[in-house]
């Protein structure tokens, strides 16, 4: 039972991060490059531009309630556990959602790239 | 910073709102606030002209750089282990390195990109593309 509670709470720290990520990424790519922007138009339009799309907030909110399930899985679960596991799945939960939400073209180089980072971060915090 | 200058403060609790402000006036909870708000700024300006796919492993190499602060500013001991894990960590960040930065802009249009200049990207695209098949 209580390995259902940790895993239940990794997954659901796993789903708003990647949901955050997704939607910040999202609020970005319609912003534009924001360098050029800067240069065309100065630093205010581009602060402008992005407190202006809601997909940018939205994305905040759902990092916060990323965090604060983080906090709540740490409860129930080993920190040993819980931090690595959520930080690991997050990246590989992001290469599926960025191919299917993004459209970005997640070719092998990636999805090889995606699973070393998340073994690799499982690793280094755990 | 944030972990240094939270330990400083001490714990605090719902009942004690006063120990928040307080921990916000210590200088390590500060700096470690504004490096993240930096972190972020520059997080969404590499997301406004780079795939999520790209600019997340490239994040990871935080990681990498905190195991290496540890051993060599704090002096901690790293276990085999952690040494694998930050060999993963750069081997996929030169992995995804080693590929065009954006896919989404160009060829493979993103229907979330939809304003006039990824319009003239395009066909710049296509028209590169055409000189490319004459020559």
């Amino acid at each position: 039972m209580k390995h259902l509670y940790t895993w239940s709470g990794i997954l659901i720290v796993v789903f708003f991060s990647v949901m955050g990520d997704i939607l910040i990424a999202r609020a970005m790519k319609k912003v534009g490059d924001v360098h050029e922007l800067w240069d065309r138009c100065g630093l205010w339009t581009v602060v402008g531009k992005v407190l202006s799309r809601t997909s940018f907030f939205l994305g905040v909110m759902a990092m916060a309630v990323a965090f604060f399930s983080l906090l709540f899985a740490l409860s129930w679960g080993d920190v040993s556990l819980v931090a690595p596991a959520a930080a690991s799945l997050t990246f590989i939960g992001n290469a599926f959602a960025a191919k299917i939400f993004l459209h970005e073209k997640v070719d092998r180089r990636r999805w090889i790239a995606a699973l070393l980072v998340a073994a690799g971060v499982a690793l280094l915090a755990g | 910073m944030l972990s240094h200058g939270m330990k400083q403060t001490g714990s605090v609790s719902l009942h004690h709102l006063q120990g928040v402000i307080l921990a916000l006036l210590n200088p390590w909870v500060a700096v470690g606030i504004l490096l993240l708000l930096a972190f972020f700024a520059s997080y969404m300006n590499a997301l406004s002209w780079a795939d999520l796919t790209y600019v997340l492993p490239a994040t990871s190499l935080g990681y990498v750089l905190l195991a290496l602060v540890a051993k060599f500013a704090l002096h901690e001991q790293i276990s085999l282990l952690r040494w694998l894990g930050i060999v993963l960590i750069s081997g996929g960040v030169g992995f995804v390195a080693g590929g065009e930065a954006s896919t989404s802009h160009a060829r493979h249009q993103s229907p979330f990109a939809e304003d006039e200049k990824d319009g003239t990207a395009e066909s710049e695209v296509a028209s590169a593309a055409s000189g490319g098949a004459q020559r």
